[in-house]
């Protein structure tokens, strides 16, 4: 019993905070189902899907997953190893406009003549 | 939530107290159960093999020069003499939403050491998660059955299938796990395993609630994942 009266009680937090965050994301989701309801095309619904797309991820991240309460040597060894990802994503994004410019221009256009 | 304050020392916030943390010469992670810093280094990695999936995929859809399936079609469901675009996966996306709620309230429950709040909470998270892999599985065969098959489909570019299987299926698959350990966590915590300190099955740790909490990072990841799969692959 002793060891664990010597344990700090972890704090909590108050109930509506997690309701909020839970009614947030049920109508962050409803609007990306919107997105596609509606047919939004081209630029709106490419910026409308990563918006909403990264507010849930971040009210997720954020709140249901704790890090906002976090110390920030935990917070910053999780987060900026997205960097590489973002890195990552860029170099594809190059390859896969190289590979499909060979693709048309040899398969369809024929090549050098 | 790590501890500020451990044995009547005080840490410092902010950046201040990341150099301090990582200076100190001890354990890096202050106030942070092993357990929740070993779990979130997996999730890192595991955020690296999903990253890889959902890139490979950017890769692949970007590169075709055939026309990419439309997904709002493809996985629209014909309800009433009606066709609903996306309705079965807006419904998974709610479901999968609810159980995160659910094991987010599990967690303070668990802390708040209220046992039956916690442990039926778990169970509804659990059964969230079962309806979620069970509307999946309708999914697949109903695609299945549509003839879409990891080299060919009757939509349009050959590569949807594939990318289609192997995320939803490696992401299914974790949602699976996660019931698993769910019903076996909702156990314990019914079972008292957490208020006891009762120790593990493969562990000599003793029970605590915070592996509630560690529990429900996976599972907050699961639904993480998710967000990002719906976006990419089926709203994109």
């Amino acid at each position: 019993m002793d060891e664990t009266n010597k344990k700090e009680q972890t704090t909590t937090h108050k109930i509506g905070i997690y309701l909020w965050i839970w009614g947030l994301l049920f109508v962050l989701s409803f609007f990306s189902y919107m997105v596609d309801w509606y047919q939004f095309q081209g630029m709106l619904r490419w910026s409308l899907i990563l918006i909403f797309m990264f507010l849930k991820a971040g009210l997720i991240m954020a709140f249901f997953m704790h890090l906002f309460w976090e110390r920030y040597a935990l917070v910053n060894v999780l987060l900026w190893p997205m960097t590489a990802i973002a890195c990552f994503i860029f170099l594809m994004v190059a390859e896969f406009e190289y590979t499909l410019f060979s693709r048309l221009f040899y398969f369809f256009v024929g090549g050098v003549q | 939530m790590s501890n500020p304050k451990i044995e009547g020392y005080q840490f410092k916030p902010g950046f201040r107290g990341m150099a301090d943390d990582t200076a100190s010469d001890q354990t890096m992670f202050k106030g942070v159960h092993w357990g929740k810093a070993m779990m979130w280094i997996f999730l890192l990695s595991d955020t690296f093999v999903f990253s890889c999936f959902l890139i490979s995929y950017m890769k692949g859809r970007g590169s075709t020069p055939v026309e990419w399936p439309n997904a709002s079609e493809v996985f629209g469901l014909h309800v009433f003499g009606v066709e609903v675009p996306l309705l079965l996966i807006a419904i998974m996306t709610f479901v999968l939403i609810t159980s995160s709620g659910t094991m987010a309230l599990a967690v303070k429950y668990g802390y708040e050491k209220n046992r039956k709040m916690c442990g039926w909470l778990i169970l509804a998270t659990a059964i969230g998660g079962l309806i979620f892999v069970g509307m999946q599985a309708f999914e697949w065969s109903k695609l299945i059955s549509e003839g879409v098959r990891p080299w060919e489909n009757p939509f349009g570019a050959a590569q949807f299938g594939s990318f289609f299987f192997m995320i939803t299926g490696f992401h299914g698959t974790h949602v699976s796990i996660g019931v698993i350990f769910l019903f076996i966590y909702a156990y314990k915590t019914f079972a008292g395993h957490y208020d006891e300190g009762k120790r593990g099955w493969f562990t000599t740790m003793k029970g605590d609630y915070v592996e509630i909490e560690i529990l429900g990072l996976y599972w907050h990841f699961v639904d993480l994942v998710w967000v990002f799969i719906f976006a990419f692959f089926y709203l994109w």
